[in-house]
Formats: C-alpha cells, sequence, structure tokens
C-alpha cells in the first residue's frame, strides 16, 4: 500500500476563526489523509518546524486575520531555507483576489475561499501530491 | 434564467440546526399556558419581549460594529456613522489587541489596524473618541480576556472630559467563557481570567451602574459552526456561570444582574431564530428567580444585541448577502432584540467599504420604518409553529445545562474541550450536508455564476503598521517611566492576591500611559497563559 499523504493543518495569525480549518481537517482525515493540526495562534516558524517535523507532503493555513500577505510569504521562505521546497502550501480563508495571484507567484499552490467545497481541497491534494 | 429545475437530491424538511419541522402546526401542537410560558410582553416569564410596548415605545439601537486601522481613521467613521443618523457606538478592535500584544510585538507583524481599530494605551483611545462626547453616547466594546484594561481606558477618556464614570452608558463584551469555547481569543487560563471579570463585574456594580459589564455572547458560538440550541444553551450556561462568581464574591444577585445583557447571532433560519430568543427570555427569568432567588425584576429581563451571521455570507455574488442580511435582520426584531448589527454585503471578502455599511444601515431603517413590523410586540406570539419550536429550543437547552452539570459546570466542560466537540461536530455535520445538496447555498451549490464580476473593496494601507508602531514607541519615550514601572509592580502585586480588586491599580496605571500589551505581559508573568488541546 502506498503511504498515505500527510498534510498539516496550522492556523496561522492570531485569530481564533478554527471553523474551517477543523472542518478541512476532518474531511481529509475521512478521505484517508493523515492530518496533523496545529491548533491556533502559530507563527510561521512553528508551522515550518511542524511540517518538517513530521514530513508533510503539504501545509495547509488557514488565516482569517488579514495577515496572509505578512505571513504566509514567511513560510514559503522558511520551507525554501529548510531545503522543504517540495512541500505544498495551500492557503484557506477570506483573501482577496488581488492577493490571491500575488501568493500564487511566491509559490503557494491554491487558495481556497468561503464557499469551496472540501472535495475540492480533498482532490486538489490527490492530484498534486505524487502517490 | 431556470426557476423551475427540480432539486437532482432531496432537500431536508428540518431547521438549519436539525430539528425535525412537521408539514403543518395545529393548536395540538403546542400547550401554551398563557400567563405560565408567555405573559404580555414587559411581564414575566417575558417570553413576549422585555418591555410592554416593545418598538412603539422605542426602536431597537442600531449600532454597527466599526474599527480599522489607527485610533484616528476609527474616529472618522464613528463619526460618519452618527451623521448618518446610527444611535450608539460599537468598537472592533484588531486582534493584537485583543489579544493582549501592543502593536510593536512580534506577534502583531502584519495584523496591526486590519480586523479592528489597534489601542495600545490611553493615548490612542483620546483619538479614537476624540471629539465624541461620551455622556451623550453609548459605546460598545468587543474586547475579552483585556476587557478590563479597555474598560480603564474608556473611563479615563471620560475623567478627561469631564464626565463622571458614573455616567458613562455602555457594553464591554468580557465574556471569556465563549473565547475558549468558540472564538478562541483568551491569554490567561480560565480561573484567574473569570477573577478579572469578577473584579470587573465588582467595580461596575459599584461606581458605573449605568454600564453593561459583560455581554454574554452566543454570537460567536453560532458562527463557530454550532446549532441554534447549543448557542442558546451554552450562553446562558455561561451567563449562569458568571452569576455564581459574583454571588460567590459576596455580591447581592440584584446589585450586579440588571446590567448584564446577552448578544446573540441572527442566522438564516427564520422561525427557529425567532424560537430561540423567545426560549432564551423564559430560561433566563424562570432560573434568575427560581434557582439564583433574584427578585428586582430587572434582574430576570434578558435584553439582548443581535448581528447578523458573518458565516452566512458568500464570496460568490456577494450582493445576494444584502437579501440575507435582510431576513436575519427581520428574525431579530421579530425576536424582540434591543439592538442590531447588520453585516455588510462585501465582508465575505474584506472589511467593509463605506458604502457597503451605508446599506447595511438602511437596511435596518426599512425594516424600522417601512414594513410595519413594528407596529406590535411578538407579532408571531401564539403561532402554533413558533410555540412548539420555543418550546422545543428550551427542551434541548435543559438537556444541555443537565449534561453540563454532571461535567462540573462550565471551567470543567472547556477543559474537557465538552463544547469545542459538540460545536465542531455539529459544523461538519452542516457542511456535509451542503456538499451533499440537501442544503443550498444561493450561488454557491446551486444558481452559480459562470463569471463572478469583481468588487471594489475596502484595502488597509499596510503603512499604517508602521505609523502605529512608531506611535506606540513614541509614547514610551515621553512618559514618566518611573511611574509605569511603580504601576506594573502594583498590578503583580495585587494579581497574586487573589482578594484584591484590580479595576483601581489597572486605572492608576492607566493614566500613568502603561500600554495594554505591557499590563497583560504583567499578569502573564502572575497568572501564566492558556493553551487548549487542539480537537477536530
Amino acid at each position: 500500500m502506498a503511504g498515505k499523504i500527510r498534510v498539516v493543518i496550522a492556523k496561522a495569525g492570531l485569530d481564533g476563526h478554527d471553523r474551517g480549518a477543523k472542518i478541512i481537517a476532518r474531511a481529509l482525515r475521512d478521505a484517508g489523509m493523515e492530518v496533523i493540526y496545529t491548533g491556533l495562534h502559530q507563527t510561521p516558524e512553528q508551522i515550518v518546524e511542524t511540517t518538517i517535523q513530521e514530513d508533510a507532503d503539504a501545509v495547509g493555513i488557514s488565516i482569517l486575520s488579514g495577515a496572509h500577505m505578512t505571513l504566509v510569504p514567511k513560510v514559503v521562505e522558511l520551507l525554501r531555507e529548510r531545503g522543504a521546497e517540495d512541500v505544498l502550501v495551500v492557503v484557506g480563508g477570506t483573501i482577496p483576489a488581488d492577493d490571491i495571484v500575488a501568493l500564487k507567484e511566491q509559490g503557494v499552490a491554491d487558495v481556497f475561499t468561503p464557499g469551496a467545497p472540501t472535495s475540492a481541497i480533498v482532490e486538489f491534494l490527490q492530484s498534486r501530491v505524487p502517490a | 434564467m431556470a426557476t423551475t429545475e427540480r432539486p437532482s437530491v432531496e432537500q431536508l424538511h428540518s431547521t438549519m440546526s436539525g430539528v425535525e419541522v412537521d408539514p403543518l402546526y395545529t393548536p395540538e401542537s403546542a400547550a401554551v399556558d398563557y400567563a405560565r410560558d408567555l405573559g404580555a410582553p414587559g411581564e414575566f416569564p417575558f417570553t413576549r419581549g422585555v418591555y410592554g410596548s416593545m418598538y412603539r415605545g422605542r426602536l431597537w439601537t442600531m449600532r454597527q460594529f466599526a474599527g480599522f486601522g489607527t485610533a484616528a481613521e476609527t474616529n472618522e467613521r464613528f463619526r460618519y456613522l452618527l451623521d448618518h443618523g446610527q444611535t450608539g457606538l460599537s468598537t472592533a478592535f484588531d486582534m493584537p489587541t485583543l489579544m493582549g500584544y501592543d502593536s510593536d510585538h512580534a506577534r502583531s507583524l502584519g495584523e496591526v489596524g486590519r480586523e479592528g481599530v489597534a489601542i495600545d494605551s490611553l493615548d490612542d483611545m483620546e483619538t479614537l473618541f476624540a471629539g465624541i462626547p461620551l455622556g451623550e453616547v453609548s459605546t460598545s466594546m468587543t474586547i475579552n480576556s483585556p476587557a478590563a484594561i479597555l474598560l480603564a481606558y474608556y473611563a479615563c477618556v471620560g475623567e478627561e472630559q469631564g464626565v463622571p464614570r458614573a455616567a458613562l452608558r455602555g457594553t464591554i463584551q468580557t465574556d471569556i467563557l465563549k473565547e475558549y469555547i468558540a472564538q478562541k481569543e483568551y491569554i490567561f487560563p480560565p480561573e484567574p481570567s473569570m477573577r478579572l471579570v469578577t473584579d470587573m463585574v465588582e467595580f461596575c456594580a459599584q461606581e458605573m451602574p449605568l454600564w453593561h459589564p459583560i455581554s454574554i455572547s452566543g454570537y460567536h458560538i453560532r458562527e463557530a459552526g454550532s446549532t441554534a440550541a447549543q448557542e442558546l444553551a451554552f450562553t446562558l450556561a455561561d451567563g449562569f456561570t458568571y452569576v455564581e462568581w459574583a454571588i460567590e464574591r459576596g455580591l447581592d444577585v440584584d446589585d450586579f444582574a440588571p446590567r448584564l445583557s446577552f448578544f446573540f447571532n441572527a442566522h438564516l433560519d427564520f422561525f427557529e431564530e425567532i424560537a430561540k430568543y423567545r426560549a432564551a427570555r423564559r430560561i433566563w427569568a424562570n432560573v434568575m428567580r427560581d434557582k439564583y432567588g433574584a427578585k428586582n425584576e430587572r434582574s430576570l429581563l434578558m435584553r439582548f444585541h443581535s448581528q447578523t451571521a458573518g458565516v452566512s455570507l458568500t464570496a460568490q455574488q456577494p450582493e445576494i448577502n444584502i437579501v440575507r442580511t435582510a431576513v436575519e435582520a427581520l428574525a431579530a426584531v421579530l425576536g424582540g432584540t434591543q439592538s442590531l448589527h447588520t453585516n455588510s454585503f462585501d465582508e465575505a471578502l474584506a472589511l467593509p467599504t463605506e458604502s457597503a455599511v451605508r446599506i447595511a444601515l438602511r437596511t435596518q431603517q426599512v425594516i424600522a420604518h417601512e414594513t410595519g413590523v413594528v407596529n406590535t410586540a411578538d407579532p408571531l406570539g401564539g403561532s402554533y409553529f413558533v410555540e412548539a419550536l420555543t418550546d422545543e429550543l428550551e427542551r434541548q437547552a435543559y438537556e444541555y445545562f443537565d449534561q453540563i452539570e454532571r461535567i462540573g459546570g462550565v471551567v470543567a466542560a472547556i477543559k474537557e474541550n465538552f463544547f469545542q466537540r459538540e460545536i465542531a461536530e455539529a459544523s461538519f455535520r452542516y457542511q456535509s450536508e451542503v456538499e451533499r445538496g440537501e442544503r443550498v447555498v444561493v450561488g454557491v451549490n446551486r444558481f452559480q455564476l459562470e463569471d463572478e464580476p469583481e468588487l471594489e473593496i475596502l484595502k488597509i494601507d499596510p503603512a499604517l503598521e508602521t505609523q502605529q508602531i512608531e506611535r506606540v514607541q513614541a509614547l514610551r519615550g515621553r512618559r514618566d517611566s518611573a511611574a509605569v514601572e511603580q504601576a506594573l509592580a502594583r498590578l503583580k502585586e495585587d494579581a497574586a492576591h487573589e482578594n484584591r480588586n484590580l479595576m483601581g491599580p489597572i486605572m492608576d496605571a492607566s493614566r500613568a500611559y502603561v500600554t495594554m500589551g505591557e499590563m497583560c505581559d504583567a499578569f502573564r508573568d502572575v497568572w501564566g497563559v492558556w493553551r487548549e488541546t487542539p480537537v477536530f
């Protein structure tokens, strides 16, 4: 049996809106993935540390505080510094269209905004993480 | 446009919280004893409303929540809203302020002024309320862990304007229990947090008789994905817990209970929401009288603010959010709300623009002045369906009270993750129903648009963060640092002694321009911080 996809779901920033992160974590687990949920208030350093420690294939960053343009590029940069640029970085939250373009340019694989079905996120990870 | 299509999936006929709904309700559906279960509006158990004349006597307060960027910018938005007929102010703070960090703290990076206004010290508070006579407005402040500090700042601005604190009117949220349960903006562990809340309740009972020291909030519990019954039950259980702590402190229930107020969500399931508000009033009145021995009628009245459901707004075809918000607002009004915030249609995308906020406020004005729903109190009272649903929500709430009691009370249940698990379960169930198409979300899982036109949204200038950081650092440079040290030492000393009320030392520290982050750090040193075990 091929290894399960390992995903870290992280709540970045100071906001405590964890409804989305928890729903995604559970949907990914139900889809057969190994899910590590970090809990709240994670710094970019903590997120990268967990991602590397857990040998994750992907990291999903949930952020609704408006600090995505500060925190997400920092995660991408730290992953690169630590030789983990192959980890797929996915973002979920209230992200304006212009910022989505900018985040993708900086190495984010995709951004999911309110209303995105969990099935789309499951399929995206399944298609992008090599089996 | 094809509108007659048959749904490919069977739609559910339960409420959005899962309460089964019958095709028809009859006199047999609800065995109502008018005097015992309803009473006239303004009479026990207040099911039909807290005032006899309801909106004929006085409309609800239209209170739009606002705050972003620096204190100066939010001050401008406040004046704009007051000029457009708003009757009360409501302050949103940014995440660092809510979490007890100054703007120049490393954890604040990228968050300053993003989701609300940044307040670091009394200096910012003076700017926020510049030119607004505090003796004439009522102000609501949405802050919890550092609530005592913000209340002290507000009282100090009042002093400077020559308004005695006994004359200040408003509400500060302070509801720390729902932070552990749902919104997760906590700093300290539950026990010292509850002690600080009780200090405020005591201080307000003695010195600020017109102030509401806690707004016991179901809003965030619902936004975190709970059902209507969970919102009702957990909020009331939290309310009873504050009452118990204050009684334990030695206060008479009638000395503080009249100033407790509530804050509920106004969600999309129209009748369920109306039933929720009616059940809430009835439960509160009965329990306050029978369990806590309240005698003053005002201790039995549940007055509440409501806000339309942020979580019901969609990023897709955002204009239809105006319709959702109007329906939700109407439910709050028919449920007898005392004040109301209507969300702006662009809030699934960003903070609202000025024109979006104006439409939201106009929505309330249309309900108030054009629809005629204000002419009679509790117009749905006696509806077979609404009464049956009110009874059902009440029954579910009492079931939860029993469960919480068996665990050992609200604080014990928080530590066991009871609420967090119940909410996660409910929110996942609802999301699954949406994804299976059993619940329709217009524009999201049906009636989608191929090409969504782009919407003009509010952008927060990133330069504001730098300005605010410079502002707080300049303040640290010019204040009397000996006075600051002294105030902080006293705070720590008193924090370590549970029998000392912290409000006095917090007021003194505020006048010495001690920052909010510095005060919170002093408490962190003494009390430690809270971390939850994440469950999903």
